[in-house]
C-alpha cells in the first residue's frame, strides 16, 4: 500500500534535501575548494617535477581529483542523515502513511545529485586551468556513469556511518581515511615509481582501477585492462554497503 | 468501560538489552478522549508512544490504535495516527509553511498550499510562515509541530512531552490546542512528567512506574485512592546553615562577618 508512494515520496523528500543545499551552499563550497585546491598546488607547484608522460599534467590529474572531490561530498551525506535522525523529524517521517524507504532513498540521491553539481565544477576549474580532452559524448557519458556509481557505493557508505554514529563528528569523519587512497594509487604519479609493497597496495586497490579508466576514456585510450576491476570494485562496495546499511536501518525499528 | 476504544494496550513489554523498561503494561483510551500517561523520566513513555507509533517493536504483548494492530498493521495505523515527539520534529532550514506543505504532500492531500494557509492562521504563525524555523522561539517551534501533526485528521494523535522546555505562555497555548483538539473528536495520548499538566488536560491520567501502570483513572478517583487532607504537626529537621552556623558558632548578629570569611 505504502509502496505505491515510493517514488512520490522520494521525490517529495529529494525535493527538501534539495533545498537545504540550495540553502547552504557553503556545503558546496567546502567540499569543492579542497579538491581545487589540491589540483592547483599539483599542478602549479608539484606539476613541473612530476613526470607522467606527455600532455599538460592536469590531464592525467584529473581523474584523482574527481574522486577525492565525491569522497569530501559524501562525508556530508553522512552529516546530513545523522541530523535528520537527531532532530527528530526522521521520527515524524517514520511514524506517517509513507514508504518507509523514501527518507533514505532521497538523501542518497540528494547525495548523487550535489557531487555531480561539485563535479560540474570541479572540472569547469580544470578547463580554466587547461585540462583539455577529444573525449566524445560516449565516454563522457561512460565518465559520468563510473563516477555515479562510485558516488551511490560511498554514498551507501556514508549512510551507515549516519545511521550509526553517535556524533556529528563520527558521521563525518568517516571519510578521512577514504581521502588517502588516491594519495597511494595512481591518481598524481604513476605507480610504477613506488617500492614494492606500496605499488603492490596502489595497483589493486579501488581508486587505482577507477582513475585509470577515467583517464583513459578522457584520452580515448582502450579501458579494457582497469574498467573491470574498476566496475568490480564499485558494485561490490556498492552491494555490501547497501546490504549492511539496510540492515542497520531496519534493526533500528525493533 | 468505554465501548470503543481509540488504544488498545495489553501486555506490553519491552527490553533494552538487559533493561526491562516495560513489565506489561495495560490501558484503553476511550474515544475522544484526552488520555494523559504520566511517570518519571526514564519510565518508559516514551518507549509506550513510540510503539504505538509502530517506530519500535514491542517483545510481548498487544496494542491496537484505532483498531489496528501496531504490530500486524502497522502501515494502518500509520494512516491513523500523528506523532509529535518529544523534541519539536521541525525542519529547521524551511521556513514554516515550507514545513507543513512538506508534510501535506506526505500525506498526499491536494490543496496544500491551503491547508499549510489554514494551520498557519490558526496557530497564529501567519507573520512568521516565510521566515526559516531555526529563527523561531520554543514555543513557536513546538505550534509548528503541533500543527504538522494535525494535517491529514489523523483520529488518533500522540504528543510526547509536548511542554517541555516551554515557557507559561507557551505552555498555555499548547494546552489550548490540545483542548481544541478533543473538542473535534481527536483521541489524545499524551506523557508528561508534570502533574499539572495531566491535571489541566486529561480526562484520564495513568501512572507509569516502574514498568507498570500503578494507577489509572480520572483525576476524581486518583485523589479517591489516597487519604483525605489532614493537618499534621511535622519535626522540622535542622538546614545545612542551621547546622552550618551551629558548628562555627556564630550567632545571627556576627553572620555578615561570618560569611565575609573571617571566623577560623
Amino acid at each position: 500500500m505504502t509502496t505505491a508512494y515510493f517514488v512520490g515520496d522520494t521525490a517529495v523528500l529529494l525535493g527538501r534535501s534539495m533545498r537545504h543545499i540550495a540553502r547552504s551552499l557553503d556545503t558546496i563550497i567546502t567540499v569543492t575548494i579542497m579538491p581545487i585546491a589540491l589540483m592547483l598546488l599539483f599542478v602549479y607547484v608539484f606539476g613541473g617535477a612530476l613526470r607522467t608522460g606527455s600532455g599538460h599534467y592536469v590531464n592525467y590529474l584529473l581523474p584523482g581529483i574527481l574522486l577525492i572531490t565525491i569522497v569530501m561530498g559524501i562525508s556530508y551525506t553522512g552529516i546530513r542523515l545523522f541530523t535528520d535522525m537527531q532532530s527528530g523529524i526522521f521520527e515524524r517521517f517514520q511514524s506517517m502513511p509513507i514508504a518507509r524507504s523514501s527518507a533514505l532513498w532521497a538523501h542518497v540521491l540528494t547525495s548523487v545529485v550535489s557531487n555531480l553539481i561539485s563535479l560540474v565544477l570541479v572540472v569547469l576549474v580544470a578547463v580554466l586551468i587547461g585540462f583539455r580532452s577529444g573525449a566524445g559524448a560516449l565516454a563522457w557519458l561512460a565518465v559520468a556513469g563510473i563516477l555515479v556509481l562510485f558516488t551511490l557505493a560511498l554514498t551507501w557508505l556514508a549512510v551507515i556511518a549516519g545511521l550509526s554514529a553517535k556524533t556529528t563528528d563520527g558521521a563525518g569523519a568517516f571519510s578521512y581515511p577514504i581521502v588517502l587512497l588516491p594519495f597511494i594509487s595512481s591518481a598524481f604519479v604513476p605507480t610504477r615509481t613506488m617500492p614494492g609493497p606500496v605499488r603492490a597496495f596502489a595497483d589493486n586497490q579501488p581508486v587505482t582501477s577507477i582513475v585509470n579508466t577515467i583517464r583513459d576514456l578522457l584520452a580515448q585510450q582502450p579501458v579494457s585492462a582497469s574498467i573491470w576491476p574498476a566496475l568490480a570494485w564499485c558494485l561490490g562496495i556498492l552491494i555490501v554497503a547497501y546490504a549492511v546499511a539496510m540492515f542497520t536501518y531496519h534493526r533500528k525499528a525493533a | 468501560m468505554t465501548t470503543s476504544a481509540a488504544i488498545r494496550v495489553q501486555g506490553m513489554e519491552k527490553s533494552y538489552k538487559k533493561l526491562h523498561v516495560l513489565r506489561g503494561v495495560d490501558f484503553d483510551v476511550a474515544q475522544g478522549s484526552i488520555f494523559a500517561l504520566l511517570g518519571s523520566n526514564g519510565a518508559g513513555k516514551t518507549t509506550v508512544v513510540k510503539i504505538l507509533s509502530t517506530l519500535l517493536k514491542a517483545d510481548a504483548g498487544t496494542a491496537t490504535v484505532d483498531g489496528y494492530g501496531v504490530a500486524t498493521q502497522p502501515a494502518n495505523v500509520r494512516e491513523s495516527i500523528s506523532l509529535t515527539g518529544q523534541f519539536a520534529a521541525v525542519d529547521d532550514t524551511l521556513t514554516g509553511r515550507e514545513n507543513l506543505v512538506l508534510v501535506a504532500r506526505l500525506r498526499h492531500l491536494k490543496d496544500v498550499g491551503q491547508i499549510a494557509d489554514d494551520l498557519l492562521t490558526r496557530f497564529q504563525l501567519t507573520d512568521a510562515a516565510g521566515r526559516r524555523v531555526s529563527t523561531y522561539s520554543g514555543g513557536m517551534r513546538r505550534r509548528l509541530d503541533i500543527a504538522m501533526s494535525l494535517i491529514g485528521s489523523p483520529p488518533v494523535i500522540f504528543l510526547d512531552e509536548p511542554t517541555t522546555g516551554l515557557d507559561p505562555q507557551s505552555r498555555a497555548e499548547v494546552w489550548n490546542s490540545v483542548r481544541q483538539l478533543a473538542g473535534q473528536g481527536t483521541t489524545v495520548l499524551l506523557t508528561t512528567q508534570q502533574l499539572e499538566e495531566a491535571e489541566q488536560l486529561a480526562d484520564r491520567i495513568a501512572i507509569l512506574h516502574d514498568g507498570r501502570i500503578i494507577a489509572n483513572g480520572t483525576l476524581a478517583e486518583l485523589k479517591r485512592l489516597f487519604p483525605p487532607a489532614r493537618v499534621e504537626y511535622v519535626e522540622k529537621q535542622p538546614s545545612l546553615e542551621d547546622i552550618f552556623l551551629a558548628i562555627t558558632g556564630t550567632d545571627d548578629d556576627s553572620r555578615t562577618a561570618s560569611t565575609a570569611g573571617t571566623n577560623n
